[in-house]
């Protein structure tokens, strides 16, 4: 069953304030995890390790250091 | 005691325990000789022949910020409560980092994260461990987050040694200041070792109480019908800064960290030594280390756990060392034994006893055993002397390990 990109990214902003108190509305596609919502790499872990248990995917150690941005990680469930 | 060497005065204490969520709570209920025990509602207690414990009154997690709960250990989450109310109870103290320590220990760590985490690898694999879980399961663990969370530079250290470890720390940051090291120590023990493992195996040890139809009444320090400890969970921390320091800044000062003594038995890893040689050496020289005589010893924090072996020899060994005379107790009536917590919150409780000058009683004490001379407070609690006076709170260890320390009001 497709998922909608907006569902997804209610998700993740629901997954990204489980793990890091950050209001999930500031979870919107432009943000850059490390720049903008100043999460540091062992909770972008956890967040993948979230995101694929929420949403079926996997995110390999090599693809996740390439998800910068919110959007690149609802392209990468999208896809 | 030596006169060029900074003495250590305690300027804040936290504590979150099966009593109460801080120190005035706990406090309160250890003068109303309230228990902390309870019985556990889990669905493992079936498989375990002790079915109580004295649960923190006050979830950790439920205090703490979600996303910082789910990062921590339990008893690192119940030392990080407690040593932030000890820092704001110091007045949030302005020291360089660099000049600023911790050390604060725990008996077996994080062990309820190894468990946990040992099942999600078993069931779930490797990549659904969470990347948090060695900083959880590590025993440093306590002592590091709250190192980071203060900023401290001068050391920050993990004292290990069983039951005495909270007891062991404080010596330890006692030590810092003296020699130099550091200005303020934040020191002391945690502990949350409830898991149906653990008490299976000090279960299989023979060391705990089985009074499953009277869990209140199951911690019973020198009454002829104890039959073991019984488990708690919590934190109790200090905050020590050399006398100077805390003066400079105007600091109130609650007692003074006098004195300090170690040693082991040597005898045999679980069992008391019958004669109390080892316990009665930690205690003459914590006397000799803070300079002052038995006489001027009015209480002792008695390690008092309520096993049948370990609670008569202790009290001997306190008439053969300091006397007959001192007002003891065992809160571990009331708490339970927090293991690497005990030395902790007892600290807490022996400094508030000088300082409100009052003894809280031991409960289910009904008919103390054979052979025991000294004081022991019970029934009501007792008040303490005006004037310059001296308590003492004992902390031993499966390992043989013995800590005294020595707090006095001047």
């Amino acid at each position: 069953m497709a998922v909608s990109e907006q569902e997804i990214l209610e998700g993740l902003g629901k997954i990204v304030n489980e793990i890091t108190g950050i209001p999930a509305t500031e979870v919107t596609p432009e943000k850059s995890f490390v720049d903008d919502l100043d999460i540091d790499s062992l909770s972008m872990v956890e967040i993948a390790v979230a995101a694929q248990d929420e949403f079926g995917v996997e995110i390999p150690d090599d693809q996740l250091k390439n998800l910068k941005t919110v959007k690149d990680v609802l392209n990468f469930i999208q896809a | 005691m030596s006169a060029n060497r900074a003495r250590v005065v305690v300027t804040g204490y936290g504590a979150t325990t099966p009593l109460g969520g801080d120190v005035t709570s706990t406090w309160s209920a250890l003068l109303a000789g309230q228990s902390g025990v309870r019985p556990l509602t889990e669905d493992w207690v079936d498989s375990v022949p002790v079915k109580f414990a004295g649960v923190a009154a006050v979830d950790p997690s439920e205090v703490l910020p979600r996303p910082e709960a789910r990062r921590l250990d339990r008893s690192e989450q119940l030392a990080l409560v407690a040593a932030r109310e000890a820092w704001q109870h110091a007045g949030a103290p302005q020291v360089a980092s660099e000049r600023l320590g911790v050390v604060v220990s725990s008996g077996i760590g994080g062990i309820t994260t190894t468990l946990s985490a040992y099942d999600t690898f078993k069931e779930k694999g490797w990549s659904r461990l969470s990347p948090f879980t060695v900083p959880m399961l590590m025993p440093n663990g306590p002592a590091a987050w709250i190192g980071l969370d203060l900023g401290a530079m001068a050391g920050v250290h993990a004292t290990v040694s069983a039951c005495a470890s909270g007891a062991e720390a404080i010596g330890y940051a006692m030590d810092m200041i003296r020699s130099g090291r550091a200005d303020v120590v934040v020191a002391g023990g945690t502990e949350a070792a409830i898991h149906p493992l653990n008490i299976a195996a000090f279960a299989a040890a023979r060391a705990m109480s089985t009074r499953n139809d009277d869990p209140q009444g199951a911690s019973r320090p020198w009454d002829r019908d104890r039959d073991g400890f019984v488990l708690g969970e919590g934190a109790g921390i200090v905050v020590l800064e050399s006398e100077e320091h805390a003066r400079a800044r105007g600091a109130k000062i609650y007692a003074y960290a006098s004195g300090v003594g170690y040693s082991a038995d040597s005898h045999h890893i679980t069992q008391p030594e019958p004669e109390g040689r080892g316990i009665i050496m930690a205690m003459t020289q914590a006397l000799t280390d803070a300079g002052v005589t038995g006489q001027d010893i009015k209480h002792i924090n008695a390690h008092g756990t309520s096993t049948p072996a370990g609670d008569v020899i202790e009290v001997q060994s306190v008439a053969k060392a300091i006397g007959t005379h001192p007002l003891v107790t065992s809160t571990k009536s009331m708490t339970g034994h927090l293991l690497g917590g005990a030395g902790g919150i007892e600290s807490v409780f022996t400094i508030k006893a000088l300082e409100d000058r009052i003894v809280p009683a031991t409960i289910n004490l009904a008919n103390p055993d054979d052979g025991i001379e000294v004081d022991l407070v019970h029934g009501e609690s007792r008040k303490l002397p005006q004037g310059d006076i001296a308590a003492v709170n004992n902390s031993f260890g499966f390992g043989g390990h013995n800590v005294t320390v020595v707090f006095t009001t001047h």
